[in-house]
């Protein structure tokens, strides 16, 4: 019987992809805390983990078509197409049009760490499990 | 691979808020040298921050800092009356430089703290590496 990894790992693999671009972001708003008329943006985990899965079983997203080289494609993060990014609603938006807010930021970056570590203790013991089924001890 | 970009977007606000703190250094240094001409006196210097992604590759999320340049405060400078300084002009006054300092402290403050936070997600982003090179172990 073959055995898919990827049907074996669920959704964690997908997870942790997008737990770690979503890092990549918020360490962008982070780093553009005092950039004037920088826009703070995020991803909406659920909707795009339910957009992998609707990739997954098949049903691509509609995509602009791009007939001549000098079209921008979709947007992409790591190589693949990327979640849809979402403009933070600012709670007090500063004079010079930035609305990054570094508290709410950085409790999101640990939220999110603690959340990636999670998956990533998810997948360990999926490994171990399949380590055990191997070596049969 | 992708997480590497995390390292290159909080180090350019490293960077940047470096080049900050390295001109408030120059402002508070310089916030009292006189001179007896208005128009060769010290200006207070403040960098100018911009979000780039162009040199990040064309991923949506790499969105790093760049310093665009370091623009010089035009206010007038604040004339004083001291015949006595060896500085002054013909009517007896030196001119200050236009370096406000308690703006210059919470400056410093604010780009220390923004530096900080940086390197906070630098680390976490190394932690997160470092878990995720142990997997399965």
């Amino acid at each position: 019987m073959p055995i898919g990894l990827d049907k074996y790992l669920g959704v964690h693999a997908q997870a942790l992809n997008l737990r770690s671009q979503r890092t990549e972001l918020l360490a962008a708003n982070l780093a553009n805390a005092d950039t004037p008329g920088y826009r703070a943006r995020d991803i909406d985990f659920k909707s795009a983990m339910a957009q992998l899965n609707g990739v997954a079983s098949g049903a691509t997203p509609v995509r602009l078509q791009t007939t001549s080289t000098g079209h921008i494609g979709p947007a992409t993060i790591n190589g693949s197409p990327a979640p849809e990014l979402k403009y933070r609603t600012p709670l007090a938006p500063s004079l010079d049009g930035n609305t990054v807010d570094a508290q709410l930021e950085q409790a999101a970056f640990a939220e999110n760490t603690v959340r990636y570590q999670a998956t990533l203790s998810f997948l360990s013991a999926k490994f171990r499990g399949l380590m055990t089924a191997i070596t049969g001890q | 691979m992708s997480s590497f970009k995390i390292f290159d977007i909080a180090g350019s606000g490293m960077s940047a808020q470096s080049v900050r703190l390295n001109t408030t250094a120059s402002n508070l240094a310089n916030a009292e040298s006189v001179s007896g001409d208005p128009n060769q006196v010290y200006k207070a210097k403040h960098p100018l921050f911009e979000a780039i992604r162009s040199s990040l590759g064309k991923d949506a999320a790499s969105t790093g800092v760049a310093v665009r340049g370091i623009f010089e405060n035009q206010a007038a400078p604040s004339a004083r009356y001291e015949p006595g300084n060896p500085l002054a002009d013909a009517n007896g006054y030196v001119y200050a430089p236009n370096v406000n300092s308690v703006e210059e402290m919470v400056d410093m403050i604010s780009a220390s703290r923004s530096y900080q936070n940086n390197v906070e997600v630098m680390n976490t982003a190394k932690e997160m590496m470092l878990a995720t090179l142990r997997l399965g172990q």
